[in-house]
C-alpha cells in the first residue's frame, strides 16, 4: 500500500486524507508561490486550464476509447463563445452585417437594440460558463455524428481535420462578414466578474483584487476560480466514470460489437461522450479567453491538440488522477524550465549556452520518449486488479450461493 | 399447452455470390433448449447474427413472444429480449468480472448523465440494485468468487460462464449461445451442460449452436440441422440423428 492514494473504493480513509492534504496544499500554493513572483501562479493558472482540457479529452479517449486529435477545437469554440459574448466584438459583427448585408444587418440591429450596437454583448460568468459548455457540446455532437462508424486511425484523421477546420474558420470568418475578426483575433474580452468583483482588478488598482476585503493579485483570484472549476470537472469525471454511462463507454472501448449486443445504443452513448468531453473543453476555453482578454486562432493549432493528448496518455489514459498529473507536468514543466534554465546557466557559466526554448523542446521530447519506454501505460495508470490478490479472499464468503 | 416464443420464417441472406442462408426458419417453444447444428460453413453463425441484428437479412419474418420484431439493430434486439454470446468470446477484457455483468444490466436500467453526476436517491438505488443483481448472476453461473478480477484473466471456461452471466443480465426471454462448448474439455463441457439445464429450470429458453453432436443430443428438446444455408432436418434429437440427409451432410454420401 502506498502512502498516498486517491482510490476511494479501496482505501476510502486514505483517499480522503490525501485529497484533503492536496486541497490544503493547492489553497496555500498561490500565497507561497507569490513570494517568488506572480509568474509562478500564472503558470499554475494555465496548468489548471490544461487539466480541465485533459480531463475532457480523457472522457472521449480514455473512457470511450475514441481517439480525438482535434480536441482543441472545442477549446477554441469555448474561447470564441466568450470572445463574442463578453467583448465589444459583437458591435463590430453587427456593423459588418449592416455594411455587407444591410437588410440582415438592420434586422439584427433592430433585434439587438442600441446598447449592443454601441458596446457589444457583455454576459456574466454565470451565463458564459454554461453557454460555452453547451456550445462546445453541440459541436462535439456535430463532430461525433459523421464519425460514428469510424474507429481507430480513421477516426483520428477525421477529428484531426475537424480541429483544423475550426481553426481555419476562426482565421477566415472576417469576410464577407466580420465575425471572428480573423487572424487579428478578438480583443478586449471582459475580465471575469464574480459577485461584482472583477478578477483582473479594477482599473487603477494595479491588478490587485479585493477578495472579501483582502487585496490579492489578479492571478491568485483567477487561480481560485480555475481551481474551483477544475474540482468541478474532476467531480463530474469521477461521477460519470463510476456510473451506468461510464460503464457503457468503457464497454464500447473494449468491444463495440459486444456492447451493442448487450443493448447499448452505441450511437447515442458515443455522441454523449463527444458532447461531454467537448463541454469541459468549452468551459476551459471560455476561461482562457477571459483570463487572457484576447483570443486568436493561433492559440488553437494542432500542436495544442497533440499536447493535450500527450497529457492524457503520459499521465495514464482513463485514470483521472493520472490525467491530472499528466496535465500538471506537461503544462507546468516547460514553463518552469523557461524560468529556471537561463538564470541557472547564467549563474553556472556566466553566459547562456542553450536557449531556454531549445532546451525546453529537447527535454520535452526526451521526457516523452523516456516515459513511454519505461512506463508505457502512463506515469500513473489505473491500478491493476491483479496487483491486489487480497480482493479474492475478501469475497470468498459469497461463493457457492446459488440463485433459487 | 406450450407457447411459442420465437417464430422465424424464411430468412435469406446473400453475401455477394454466396447464398449464406436460404429460407431458414424455426419455431422455439417457451422453456425449450433448441439446438441448431450443421457442418462448418452451414450458416449457423450467420443465422445467429441475423436474428440478433448484427447482419441485415434479405428476407425473413421475425416474431418474438407473439409480437413481430425487426432485427435492424443489435441493441434493439437486446431490448426486445434476445441476448447472445459469441463464438469467439467477446468480453470487456479490461473491466472487472462484476462490471462486465453490470454492463449487461444497461438495457434494463435508465439513469442518465444527471443521475450519474447528482447521484440522487433513485440513481443510488438503481446502482445498488445493478450491483446486487450482477453478483447474484455471477454466483448463479458459479464464478461469484472472481467478481473483482479483470475479465481477461479468467480461465477459458470461466470466460464462457461470464459471457452467459452477462447475457442473462439483460433479462432475456431467449438466450442465444453461439458454440458455448467450443474449446472446452470433457469436464468443462459437463459443467456447462449442468449450467444450461439450470438456466432452463430457471424458466429461460435457450437457442444453442453447437458442433458437439453428443452434447446436443442429450441436451436439446428440438434440433434444426443446417447445411449449405438450408434447413435439412428438424425434430427431436432421436429423429434427427436417424435422418439420412443429416447423416449424409455430416459423413458424406455412401454411409
Amino acid at each position: 500500500m502506498s502512502l498516498i492514494s486517491f482510490d476511494m473504493k479501496r482505501h476510502p480513509k486514505q483517499a480522503r486524507t490525501s485529497l484533503l492534504v492536496l486541497l490544503a496544499l493547492m489553497i496555500v500554493f498561490p500565497f507561497i508561490a507569490q513570494q517568488f513572483g506572480n509568474s509562478w501562479v500564472r503558470i499554475m493558472d494555465i496548468a489548471l486550464l490544461y487539466i480541465m482540457l485533459a480531463l475532457g479529452l480523457n472522457v472521449v479517449v480514455g473512457f470511450a476509447g475514441l481517439l480525438d486529435l482535434g480536441y482543441i477545437a472545442f477549446y477554441a469554440i469555448g474561447a470564441y463563445t466568450a470572445g463574442l459574448l463578453a467583448s465589444p466584438q459583437f458591435a463590430a459583427v453587427l456593423e459588418s452585417f449592416v455594411n455587407t448585408y444591410p437588410a440582415v444587418g438592420n434586422f439584427l440591429v433592430m433585434v439587438c437594440g442600441p446598447e449592443i450596437v454601441q458596446n457589444g454583448i457583455h454576459l456574466s460568468l454565470w451565463v458564459i460558463v454554461p453557454l460555452s459548455a453547451l456550445c462546445a457540446a453541440l459541436f462535439g455532437a456535430l463532430l461525433g455524428a459523421p464519425t460514428l462508424k469510424l474507429r481507430g486511425d480513421y477516426l483520428a484523421i477525421v477529428t484531426l481535420g475537424f480541429g483544423e477546420i475550426i481553426r481555419i474558420f476562426m482565421n477566415n470568418l472576417n469576410a464577407p462578414v466580420n465575425i471572428t475578426n480573423g487572424p487579428q483575433g478578438i480583443n478586449l474580452i471582459d475580465p471575469i466578474r464574480v459577485f461584482g468583483v472583477s478578477l483582473s482588478g479594477e482599473p487603477g488598482s494595479g491588478s490587485m483584487v479585493n477578495v472579501f476585503g483582502i487585496m490579492t493579485p489578479s492571478v491568485n483570484a483567477y487561480y481560485f476560480l480555475f481551481l474551483v472549476l477544475c474540482i468541478a470537472v474532476i467531480f463530474f469525471s469521477v461521477r460519470l466514470q463510476d456510473s451506468r454511462l461510464g460503464r457503457a463507454w468503457v464497454a464500447i472501448r473494449e468491444d463495440e460489437i459486444a456492447a451493442k449486443a448487450m443493448g447499448i445504443n452505441t450511437r447515442n452513448v458515443k455522441l454523449l461522450a463527444f458532447a461531454m468531453g467537448a463541454s469541459f473543453g468549452g468551459v476551459a476555453g471560455a476561461m482562457f479567453a477571459s483570463f487572457q482578454g484576447f483570443v486568436s486562432p493561433e492559440s488553437f493549432s494542432l500542436t495544442e491538440s497533440i499536447a493535450v493528448l500527450a497529457m492524457v496518455v503520459l499521465g495514464g489514459i482513463g485514470h483521472i488522477p493520472g490525467v491530472v498529473l499528466g496535465g500538471v507536468i506537461l503544462a507546468a514543466l516547460p514553463e518552469v524550465l523557461r524560468h529556471v534554465v537561463e538564470p541557472l546557466q547564467m549563474s553556472l557559466f556566466g553566459k547562456v549556452w542553450i536557449d531556454a526554448e531549445v532546451l525546453r523542446q529537447l527535454l520535452y521530447g526526451l521526457a516523452m520518449v523516456t516515459i513511454m519506454l519505461t512506463r508505457p501505460a502512463g506515469l500513473w495508470p489505473s491500478p491493476r486488479h491483479e496487483d491486489r490478490p487480497e480482493v479474492d479472499h475478501a469475497s470468498v464468503g459469497t461463493t457457492g450461493e446459488v440463485k433459487a | 399447452m406450450t407457447q411459442t416464443l420465437l417464430n422465424i420464417r424464411d430468412v435469406s441472406k446473400r453475401f455477394g455470390g454466396l447464398q449464406a442462408l436460404n429460407g431458414v426458419g424455426l419455431t422455439i417453444e417457451k422453456g425449450q433448449i433448441y439446438g441448431l447444428i450443421g457442418p462448418n460453413g452451414a450458416g449457423k453463425t450467420t443465422f445467429f447474427n441475423v436474428i440478433t441484428g448484427l447482419y441485415q437479412p434479405d428476407t425473413g419474418s421475425f416474431e418474438l413472444d407473439g409480437k413481430p420484431y425487426s432485427p435492424s439493430a443489435p441493441h434493439e434486439v437486446a431490448k426486445a429480449g434476445i441476448a447472445r454470446t459469441f463464438q469467439n468470446i467477446r468480453l470487456f477484457g479490461e473491466m472487472t468480472v462484476l462490471e462486465n455483468v453490470m454492463v449487461g444490466c444497461h438495457v434494463r436500467t435508465r439513469q442518465n448523465v444527471l443521475g450519474a453526476v447528482l447521484r440522487h436517491k433513485a440513481a443510488r438505488e438503481e446502482e445498488a440494485q445493478i450491483r446486487a443483481k450482477s453478483q447474484q448472476l455471477l454466483d448463479f453461473v458459479g464464478i461469484g468468487q472472481f467478481a473483482k478480477r479483470t475479465a481477461r484473466h479468467l480461465s477459458y471456461g470461466d470466460q464462457r460462464r461470464l459471457e452467459i452471466a452477462r447475457a442473462l443480465a439483460t433479462e432475456p426471454q431467449l438466450l442465444a449461445l453461439d458454440e458455448p462448448a467450443a474449446g472446452m474439455n470433457a469436464t468443462e463441457k459437463l459443467a456447462l451442460r449442468e449450467l444450461l439445464v439450470k438456466i432452463q429450470a430457471d424458466g429461460k429458453t435457450i437457442l444453442l449452436i453447437e458442433h458437439d453432436v453428443k452434447l446436443m443430443m442429450g441436451l436439446c428438446d428440438r434440433i434444426t440441422v443446417l447445411d449449405y444455408g438450408k434447413p435439412i432436418a428438424e425434430g427431436v434429437p432421436a429423429e434427427v440423428q436417424k435422418n439420412p440427409a443429416v447423416i449424409e451432410a455430416y459423413l458424406g454420401a455412401g454411409h
